[in-house]
């Protein structure tokens, strides 16, 4: 009679169960982040380790230095999530995580750590795209219901996102040079703003006007792509042209002016979308969808040219990097039987696929 | 005790299963498959031949440098997981220890060399004694001229161990002390003799503080250290 040993099959819980609880980690970039997210739909915790402070002193993120943090900080995020869950490994139905895009160092350590537990605790791995967690952020302000289309606006992306179903991403729009993020943190950088800049300059622009009339970019071509990189010259070079006069430009409308030509752009092509895609919801995510300008004029611009699509905002406190967002995406990816093997690798530059018929 | 031996510390990686002082299984590899890719499917498949469950390990052994930056990063990420969530004891030991582990000789001073790119080296200086590496000179981050000089010094014959085909005819030049230089399989890592290495180490206390042994500073940090002489490194990470 062969001895059979303690080899145990893989649990795999189904759904109906009444507790699903994911474990969830987010590295890809500067924060790293361990969440235990019940049902796609309860918060249980949300580790949230950031190195915002670290990278300050550089001016922006340093890779190796983001890596270096990460691997200091992942055992204290697992561990204090699941305490503050009051969840014990056992009790989890699955572990899921970011592995792309971002930072290919950052990715790996939430990638290797969560195959690693989910090898020690017998666990199905539930790979998540980083941008579909954005997105699922906005879950825990109400159920996503579709088809819906998503704005995503971050330091890396600023993309329009078709949803035909749950768990279904497709790109409608995409940004041809810079991300609106990465445009916030270049004028911030000129203005004396440290990185991260968005929400001192979008403080700033509350308090001035848009008088220097900066490009809008690509704003009235047919199609739902963007372009930033202009916008970042026109701001430099008027600030650069001031000092070799010796004129000191007043910040707040510098702020405000800059801050007008993002938003004029980002809404003007989404109510192009809308009016394009009859959706039910337009889900604002990313980092950049904290920006109050953002926020405040797809409000009312949607209130007024697409009042049968209602615009779901993700909250505040979950528009940057927190695996909180991953758990809920990874509910609907677990539903959909999306699982990794132990081979998963980072994938630094995944995106999700085109529609077809509007690609670029 | 069952033991789990891991090093991804350069390109070949090595992943052996001990039972105290015995190695029952190992795998390496010198290809430039990605560690990602194949450290964690390595482990999965030599625990299962063996009927081993994760919880079922006593002891974790990984090579924590120094080493690739990233490499280094996969193993001990892997490791440190593994004993935090599973209450499992974890040591860490010198990548350079391990090659120099793999001389037999007794007496003989080995250093062990890896390649940190742009002419720079990373290297120790071992004598084996009762069949053990014993550190002579401290591992460290150095160039041929500064280590050639080190070991010229110590004034020891000395057996040079590693991927040195690019360094070979510098080292030899710079050398004044007779000197050996290991070839083929010899300069692969060996996670049989990592294991061993760790088994009469004490585990260590702090699992969360466990790091790679970069043995240098990322070279923004060490920029932004030279301008900033005598500030404070830590607490740059907030929880929020």
């Amino acid at each position: 009679m062969p001895k059979l040993g303690k080899v145990r099959a893989q649990k795999e819980k189904t759904v109906t169960e009444s507790r699903e609880l994911i474990l969830a980690f987010e590295t890809s970039c500067d924060e790293t982040s361990v969440a235990v997210v019940e049902n796609g739909e309860h918060i249980l915790s949300n580790f949230v380790a950031t190195q915002i402070k670290s990278h300050q002193r550089f001016g922006g993120v340093v890779p190796e230095v983001a890596s270096r943090h990460h691997i200091e900080e992942i055992t204290i995020g697992i561990r204090k999530a699941l305490t503050e869950a009051d969840v014990t490994p056992e009790e989890l139905t699955a572990v899921a995580v970011t592995y792309g895009p971002g930072l290919v160092g950052s990715l790996l350590i939430g990638v290797t750590a969560a195959k690693t537990f989910a090898f020690a605790h017998h666990l199905p791995l539930v790979p998540v795209n980083h941008m579909a967690g954005h997105i699922y952020a906005a879950r825990y302000v109400e159920p996503l219901t579709f088809p819906s289309l998503g704005l995503l606006v971050s330091g890396g992306h600023t993309q329009i996102v078709l949803m035909k179903a749950a768990g279904e991403f497709e790109i409608i729009g995409d940004t041809r040079d810079d991300a609106a993020g990465e445009a916030f943190d270049k004028v911030g950088r000129v203005l004396g703003i440290p990185y991260p800049a968005g929400k001192e300059i979008d403080r700033l622009a509350h308090e001035g006007h848009d008088t220097f009339n900066f490009p809008r970019a690509m704003i009235h071509e047919a199609n739902y792509d963007f372009s930033f990189s202009g916008l970042k010259s026109a701001f430099i070079n008027t600030v650069h042209n001031a000092d070799q006069r010796g004129e000191q430009l007043d910040r707040a409308d510098l702020a405000a002016s800059f801050q007008a030509s993002v938003v004029d752009v980002l809404v003007t092509k989404v109510l192009s979308a809308l009016e394009r895609y009859q959706v039910k919801q337009l889900v604002l995510a990313g980092g950049v969808a904290a920006n109050h300008g953002l926020r405040d004029a797809l409000k009312v611009k949607m209130a007024r040219f697409a009042p049968q699509t209602k615009l779901v905002a993700a909250p505040l406190a979950l528009c940057g990097d927190n695996a909180a967002m991953i758990g809920a995406a990874a509910h609907i990816a677990y539903a959909k039987g999306d699982r990794a093997d132990m081979s998963l690798n980072a994938d630094p530059s995944l995106e999700f696929p085109w529609l077809t018929g509007v690609e670029a | 005790m069952k033991v789990l031996a891991l090093d991804t510390s350069n390109q070949p990686m090595s992943v052996a299963l001990l039972v105290d002082q015995k190695v029952i299984a190992k795998k390496t590899t010198a290809t430039q498959l990605d560690h990602s890719v194949q450290l964690m499917p390595t482990i999965t498949e030599l625990m299962a031949d063996q009927q081993w469950q994760p919880e079922d390990l006593d002891r974790l052994v990984v090579a924590q440098g120094p080493g690739s930056y990233t490499g280094l990063r996969i193993a001990v990420t892997t490791a440190k997981t593994l004993a935090a969530t599973l209450h499992i004891q974890l040591v860490g030991v010198s990548s350079l220890a391990v090659l120099a582990g793999s001389v037999q000789t007794e007496g003989t001073f080995v250093s062990p060399i890896f390649d940190a790119r742009n002419t720079q080296l990373y290297a120790g200086l071992y004598q084996i004694k009762n069949g053990q590496p014993v550190l002579v000179i401290a591992d460290q981050h150095t160039n041929i001229p500064d280590w050639t000089a080190q070991l010229n010094a110590a004034g020891h014959p000395v057996t040079l161990i590693g991927e040195l085909t690019r360094y070979h005819d510098a080292l030899a030049d710079a050398l004044n002390v007779p000197a050996t230089f290991t070839e083929g399989d010899a300069n692969l890592p060996d996670a049989g003799v990592l294991g061993k290495l760790g088994m009469p180490l004490k585990a260590i206390d702090d699992i969360d503080s466990f790091v790679p042994q970069y043995l240098r500073l990322s070279p923004a940090e060490a920029q932004w250290a030279a301008a900033h002489p005598g500030e404070d490194h830590k607490n740059y990470v907030e929880e929020v």
